[in-house]
């Protein structure tokens, strides 16, 4: 006898699973996000202890597309080991030759367009922790391993002082460190910039970074 | 900017006196499940209205124009929540605007307030602000928080916004405190005091009488700063109305002086070039000089150590009321207490003690409602609210509570409303059997400033008894000074 095959669907409860997400590209610039991008997970009652009605849950899962717009070439950059900042070129800049690094894009007292500049070498030869933190607290979304050793780099003729976190060993204030870059499977942001102690061993580097 | 031209440092001018008629507060807690935020603003409403013996419709009638401070939208998954409030005071249609700018969003929005009235655009406003961090779960709250940060640049680092500040605290404990015991002790003794004076205050959620060896047994939070260094995460609402002269002596017998100075500095701490030190009144450009041969470290300006934002709304703001010397002119502040550190980082930035000597205000006893080494009135009592460690910090509503809590002592009502057996009833609290009055007694001029995070936004509220005001018109100039700092390569 004939049966009907039954199709077999699973129930699409999403709520605890991690769900693929969905990816996005620039077609004549115009963003084309394909794939999913968020899921809907039904609300659920609040109650206190007595059984009254407080309010509800409201379950929001979403992904943002977000432009790095000028900002982006330094991002590439430290996928292939490379660290780039900005410098005044403006011949009328009060404060013309200064470099920074948070790369900025305008000059924050002329506004002219900056000049990219490569500071891999310089930062090598001069990065010192001006203040550091280790914490053990994280917010959500948190993709660092923890504790976190936040370090703030001050550098030779660099006018500003760069956040990021040490990877290797315990920080110290006026300690030398040196760049490594996640140049395997980078994420383009900014946790793709780490540094460890000057002489740290190319052994000791986490998964995926490089010098 | 690291120079400023005469321009920008010009002492802001209002083309007409601004007086602050009344206040109001809600009650603060971690969270309220059974209240919605709007049932917090009307609380604190009532009690502007009942404080000058009107119904909130009475009250309702004298104001033009609203201002409203309200932080984190993100947190409530609503835009537009200021409307929702608006409507539910029965506001509408007068013209309304939300205020955003961090820690300082409360100290903000009184800024916004004044100059509409100053203006004479409005003859009375009214500055309501509030928060709720209770609606998220704390890790995604910690997320949402973060997003204040650069978002490119910080918040992937750990999504803490809390390092993104602790780094800043390190280099101050280390520079200017010397990593020594003594410093930890005294940046123990500014929660001892603040959770301490909380006790007396019905609108508090964190009362706690702790010593100085609790603080230092808490939860390490990020080394040096631990969990009892740290100010509350809190639910609240609080309104301060503003108006004219004219019409202020038609709402109350006693309306305040009211000016605001407002500064601001790079989101992220990273953008600070090294500049000199902008001096206040009470500052002579050779006293810094030798600065960083005393602290090793502290001759970058302001570096990880100072909130130049800070710096800035105090000398707007001395300027507008004609203030020279902090610890002269002044009879209690309210300072964002956010932690204890940066509590101490504050008394610099704003003169009360200069660079490096902060720690001097907490131990000389002079930040107290009665100093503990001499049994007398402290010469410049703070936070006798509980500030941020003890009282609360609902982020849009914390900067109106300080001046709420400034003008009652002016008014000499601090008694009357911290004291009253029915307002600790009507919170579920029991009025302590040793409840102290804090009253400073004779306060004249009060000061409350009001910070976002790293110091992004810095605001400084003074208010003057009328019969006490510094100088008559805003229009006396005033000269400023900057100096170079001597040991700079
Ligand atoms: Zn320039």
């Amino acid at each position: 006898m004939a049966v009907a095959k039954k199709k077999t669907t699973k129930k699409k409860n999403t709520a605890g699973k991690v769900v693929k997400r969905g990816t996005v590209k620039v077609v004549k610039d115009k963003y084309v996000p394909s794939g999913s991008f968020h899921v809907a997970i039904p609300n659920t009652p609040i109650f206190d202890e007595k059984g009254k009605l407080c309010g509800v849950t409201n379950p929001r899962d979403m992904t943002y597309m977000h432009s790095y717009g000028g900002e982006a070439p330094f991002f590439d950059a430290l996928a292939k080991g490379v660290l780039l900042g900005t410098k005044c070129v403006n011949p009328d800049c009060e404060f013309k030759g200064s470099i920074y690094l948070p790369y900025r894009i305008h000059c924050p007292d002329c506004l002219s367009k900056m000049k990219k500049v490569t500071l891999t070498g310089l930062v090598k030869k001069t990065a010192r922790v001006h203040t550091f933190m280790i914490t053990e607290r994280t917010g959500a979304f948190n993709t660092l391993k923890k504790p976190i050793k936040f370090i703030n780099i001050e550098f030779d003729g660099v006018c500003t002082i760069l956040m990021s976190y040490l990877s290797v060993g315990e920080p110290e204030i006026g300690m030398r460190v040196v760049p490594i870059f996640r140049t395997k499977n980078p994420t383009y942001t900014i946790t793709d910039l780490s540094w460890v102690p000057l002489g740290t061993p190319k052994s000791k580097l986490p998964a995926g970074f490089t010098f | 900017m690291i120079k400023f031209s005469k321009e920008q440092l010009k002492i802001p001018e209002m083309s007409r006196p601004v007086y602050l008629v009344t206040v109001g507060e809600s009650e603060f807690r971690r969270a309220f499940p059974h209240k919605r935020t709007e049932e917090l603003c009307v609380d604190a409403m009532q009690m502007a209205a009942e404080l000058i013996d009107m119904s909130p419709a009475e009250l309702k009638r004298y104001i033009h124009t609203c201002y409203y401070g309200h932080f984190a939208d993100h947190f409530g998954d609503q835009l537009l929540g200021e409307s929702v409030i608006h409507d539910r005071l029965g506001l509408d249609p007068l013209g309304n605007i939300g205020v955003k700018t961090g820690g300082a969003t409360g100290g903000s929005t009184m800024w916004e307030a004044v100059k509409a009235v100053a203006s004479g655009y409005s003859d009375c406003a009214l500055a309501l602000g509030w928060e709720r961090m209770d609606e998220v779960p704390t890790d995604e709250g910690n997320h949402l928080i973060s997003c204040a940060a650069d978002k490119d640049w910080e918040t992937p680092l750990g999504h803490i916004y809390t390092g993104y500040y602790a780094v800043m605290a390190q280099k101050y404990w280390q520079v200017f405190g010397k990593s020594e015991d003594s410093f930890r002790r005294t940046m123990a003794e500014i929660a001892v005091k603040n959770h301490g004076y909380a006790c007396y205050n019905p609108f508090a959620q964190a009362p706690m009488k702790i010593t100085v060896e609790d603080v230092l047994k808490s939860p390490v939070v990020a080394y040096p700063l631990r969990a009892l260094d740290c100010c509350l995460m809190s639910v609240g609402a609080s309104c301060c109305i503003v108006a004219d002269e004219k019409t202020a002596r038609k709402m109350t017998d006693k309306p305040l002086r009211i000016y605001v100075g407002a500064g601001s500095h790079t989101l992220r701490p990273a953008d600070r070039r090294d500049m000199d030190i902008p001096l206040l009144p009470n500052e002579t450009p050779s006293q810094y000089k030798d600065l960083g041969e005393r602290f090793p470290g502290g001759d970058r300006y302001p570096g990880f150590t100072g909130f130049l934002a800070a710096r800035m709304a105090a000398y707007y703001a001395y300027g507008m009321a004609g203030v020279t010397d902090p610890c002269e002119d002044l009879d209690m502040v309210e300072l964002h207490d956010a932690f204890t550190i940066s509590d101490i980082q504050t008394y610099e930035d704003i003169g009360i003690r200069p660079y490096g000597e902060g720690r001097d205000y907490v131990e000389s006893g002079d930040c107290y409602h009665t100093n503990p080494n001499t049994g007398k009135p402290g010469r410049l009592p703070a936070n006798l609210s509980g500030g941020l460690i003890g009282c609360m910090h609902a982020v849009g509503a914390t900067g109106l509570m300080q001046i709420s809590e400034c003008a009652l002592h002016i008014w000499n009502k601090h008694a009357e409303i911290h004291g009253d057996p029915k307002r600790w009833k009507a919170y579920g609290k029991k009025k302590p059997k040793d409840w102290q009055d804090l009253t400073v007694r004779n306060c004249k001029r009060t000061l409350a400033i009001s910070h976002a995070g790293v110091g992004s936004h810095v605001t400084a509220t003074i208010l003057v008894d009328p019969d006490h005001l510094l100088k008559k018109s805003g229009k006396k100039k005033k000269k400023a000074s900057s100096k170079r700092k001597g040991g700079k390569k």
